[in-house]
């Protein structure tokens, strides 16, 4: 068991060719079988060497759809609706970690944050607004530059800094915040393990790192993929590969592997009477995970 | 140096003294100096008749929050809401924002020319009680009493009213409403615009909210529709791009990031915004006055006659506010004729005019059709008709006004929202109206800190969506029950009256019935019948 979870995280060169295989639009369901088969049947030396976790052609995948970030009925839609939920989360743990006066308006005065995978920056934009120091980074250089000429809209947006780089890049230049927080990235990732290395390296010891993805589940599948993909057109077919997606424990596991131990998680549920997202237990689809860095 | 320079100048200038005077705090010197030196150069360039320089983004945050708060007639005032109608729900929205935690450090602007926003005018206990009034509901009071503004209401002439009868001219039924078939002490409290609007303004006097109150009218209003800002040299310039621009009759111009319209009926706001309505005039006037009765009135009454409502609502005092709803040609009948036929006009209205005094069926009679509700009684369901006091003297001019149903189709897009009778026009008939518009207020007050809490731009579409899902759902309801009664009222056909005074005797003796109407017209109850 614990030898197929340590295969189950695919390398940066079996993932590409993974995909690059199945033609864009075909059902992943045969996937894992896929993912298993050629794992056993690669030898080591063929790993390779580059520990880069990005995966060209999910960036490909973005950067096509990069002018619609900030339009709200457009293919980002689903992002924008659930945004407020996800900070609320973010505002609420940040706030009890760093003793933060929950009733402030901008609670996060003085704290260091980098949203990795910033993309337009609709998560940077609102942190800033709570009065945070924000970083965006993003690999596609589409996004950064939509993220930038939407942020000079506002004064208290105006300061967010948007490098085009990787988390890999910024641990080389030995940058460190306070609080870093990837949501929805890392099941676009090829090396998840290396990804939470980096997001661990970036974080100050005893600082706050924000995780969330969508959960490999049976549920997760007939949700994310199905009815958000195929039945509602929320988005774009093959935005998700269901392979890719992360178990809640697989994330603990890999994260306390960086160093960082998991607090608090919680799941996103959606209404579709109200259209509204809402914080519950239920974490079997979408939910998110707020750890802090093991004090060295 | 053209004449229109000329006049520029010194109209700047004169802005320039009169707000001087209004600032407030410790300024130091070498600020002082750099806003002189910075209005010097505007007005140079003003009189040349060249375009205002760009200004240099400035790093300095304090600095430009101070230019902005001294309210210099230049084009970067900047406002976080900008509420157009300082009337009672705008005031009611302004104290809202300044008594929660997240919200009142949001910087406000209120425009409305109207002069008793100055604060200068004084109510006296001696005046006779203004024919405008309202009737708050208890939700509206403790809404009300959560800002902190009740306590001023309590300070003036206000009335509660614990009982209520509603009957018709024909006799056939009544219904009795007590506060305590719901176990409440208040039905609710009549209580003068003037009266509300004051203690509001008092309440937000109090509060530590930064505001500006632009004594002016609202000219025209561009809001920014592109969500991506086209690169332009300075920084500062393109802020106010995505932002919504006022220009006041003044000559003020300012940028907020939201524009709340509660500007009333006919609302400016929301014409500019395009905000498209439905609705229907009632070919109904309402004849509003102030009336003396001999003994203290704790009753409120209402009695339907063939051409509209009569409503008789207590003010305190010995004092009664009329409300008389009929068609346009006898209310200009009845504001033309002296005040001694008013006053017998009145009376015969409210009294043994039209048709018959109900029969009081106590319950005794009526034993076996309703005993088996009779383990649940209401206290009002044993009391007897009674008869309104009379009227003894007119103590205020008659004002008319004409009655409509106007209801907007959205209440919001991006960076505009409309609150208030501005949104909706109801029938004074239930006394629900500004209820309502006290609800919108307070609910975007609400929507509006939850935004600030996840860090939304508060002009945002989704944002504003939220309150108006709430809200229409609300109004609506309220705006259909009303009409329906208005409609239902309205027409003198047989088989129409005995239903109606079926429902009368249903509302009367149903007692489960009746605690739902009482808590859905105190707005405790969100909708009627299903609780």
């Amino acid at each position: 068991m614990a030898s197929k979870l340590l295969n189950r995280f695919p390398t940066l060169n079996n993932t590409a060719y993974h995909i690059l295989s199945l033609p864009f639009l075909r059902s992943t369901v045969a996937s894992p079988f896929l993912v298993h088969t050629r794992l056993y049947s690669e030898d080591v030396s063929s790993r390779v060497s580059n520990r880069s976790s990005l995966n060209q052609v999910e960036l490909a995948k973005f950067s096509s759809i990069a002018d619609t970030w900030w339009d709200a009925e457009g293919p980002f839609k689903p992002l924008h609706v659930m945004n407020p939920t996800r900070l609320a989360f973010i505002r609420s743990t940040l706030c009890r970690h760093f003793q933060k006066d929950p009733y402030c308006a901008r609670p996060f005065e003085g704290l260091k944050i980098v949203d990795v995978g910033c993309g337009g920056g609709i998560l940077s934009e609102p942190l800033a607004r709570m009065g945070a120091t924000v970083t965006g980074v993003d690999a596609v250089e589409k996004n950064i530059k939509i993220a930038r000429l939407h942020s000079e809209s506002g004064p208290e947006t105006a300061n967010i800094e948007y490098c085009c780089t990787t988390a890999e890049k910024l641990v080389e230049e030995q940058r460190e915040f306070d609080a870093v927080i990837s949501l929805e990235v890392i099941e676009h990732v090829a090396d998840p393990a290396e990804f939470c290395k980096s997001l661990a390296a970036l974080t100050v010891s005893n600082g706050a790192t924000v995780v969330s993805t969508i959960n490999r589940s049976m549920r997760s599948y007939a949700t994310a993929i199905i009815a958000a993909e195929y039945i509602l057109h929320w988005l774009p077919k093959g935005t998700h590969q269901w392979s890719n997606f992360l178990t809640p424990q697989e994330l603990v596991l890999i994260l306390q592997r960086a160093s960082i131990t998991v607090q608090e998680m919680a799941g996103f549920v959606y209404n579709p009477l109200t259209g509204q997202w809402t914080l519950s237990d239920d974490i079997s689809v979408n939910f998110i995970a707020f750890g802090t860095k093991n004090s060295q | 140096m053209n004449n229109r320079g000329k006049g520029s100048l010194k109209y700047l200038l004169q802005q320039r003294q009169i707000v001087a005077r209004f600032v407030k705090g410790d300024q130091s010197t070498s600020q002082k100096k750099a806003k002189g030196r910075a209005v010097a150069a505007k007005i140079a360039a003003e009189v040349c008749g060249l375009k205002v320089p760009r200004r240099t983004f400035c790093n300095n945050i304090a600095a430009r929050e101070h230019e902005e708060n001294l309210g210099l007639p230049n084009n970067f005032v900047h406002y976080d809401i900008a509420i157009v109608g300082g009337g009672m729900v705008g005031m009611a929205l302004a104290c809202s924002l300044a008594s929660m935690p997240l919200t009142k450090q949001l910087n406000v602007a209120i425009i409305d020319s109207n002069p008793a926003l100055e604060g200068k005018t004084c109510i006296k206990k001696e005046d006779p009680p203004d024919p405008r009034v309202s009737t708050v509901t208890p939700a509206t009071i403790s809404l009300f009493k959560d800002v902190g503004a009740w306590q001023y209401v309590q300070q003036h002439r206000h009335a509660y009213f614990d009982k209520m009868q509603v009957w018709d001219y024909t006799g056939l039924g009544y219904t009795r409403y007590n506060a305590r078939d719901v176990d409440k002490e208040v039905l609710g409290c009549v209580v003068e615009n003037k009266v509300l609007h004051s203690s509001l303004l008092s309440c937000i006097q109090n509060t530590d909210l930064k505001k500006r109150i632009y004594p002016s009218r609202l000219n025209s209003m561009t809001l920014h529709q592109n969500h991506l800002p086209t690169m332009m040299d300075s920084t500062s310039s393109s802020f106010h791009a995505s932002l919504a621009k006022l220009e006041l009759s003044d000559g003020n111009s300012l940028y907020a990031k939201l524009v709340v319209g509660a500007d009333g009926a006919k609302s400016h706001v929301r014409e500019l915004a395009g905000f498209k309505t439905t609705g229907w005039n009632y070919s109904q006037n309402a004849v509003i006055c102030t009336v003396e009765h001999k003994t203290e009135n704790q009753c409120a009454w209402q009695r339907f006659l063939p051409s509209g409502p009569i409503a008789l609502l207590p003010v305190g005092d010995k004092f009664s506010n009329i409300v008389w709803t009929m068609n346009p040609k006898e209310s200009s009948a009845c504001r033309e004729m002296n005040e001694n036929d008013f006053v017998k006009a009145l009376n015969h209205a409210l009294n043994y005019g039209y048709g018959p005094h109900p029969q009081s069926n106590l319950l005794g009679n009526n034993g076996d059709i309703f005993s088996w509700f009779r383990r649940d009684l209401t206290v009002s369901a044993n009391e007897c008709f009674e008869v309104p006091p009379d009227v003894v003297k007119l103590v205020s001019g008659r004002m008319v006004f004409p009655l409509s149903l106007r209801h907007a189709n959205n209440y919001a897009s991006k960076r505009v929202v409309l609150i208030g009778d501005a949104a909706h026009t109801v029938h004074p008939l239930a006394g629900q109206g500004v209820n309502l518009g006290f609800g919108d207020a307070f609910a975007l007050s609400r929507i509006i800190s939850e935004g600030i809490a996840v860090g939304t731009d508060i002009g945002e579409v989704h944002l504003l969506k939220k309150f108006e899902v709430e809200r229409k759902r609300e109004n609506i309801m309220m705006m259909a029950i009303l009409d329906g009664f208005q409609k239902a009222y309205s027409v003198d056909f047989g088989p129409l009256n005995v239903l109606r005074a079926a429902a009368f005797h249903g509302a009367q003796y149903i007692s489960p019935l009746k605690r739902s109407i009482i808590s859905y017209a105190s707005g405790e109850q969100r909708l009627p019948l299903f609780s």
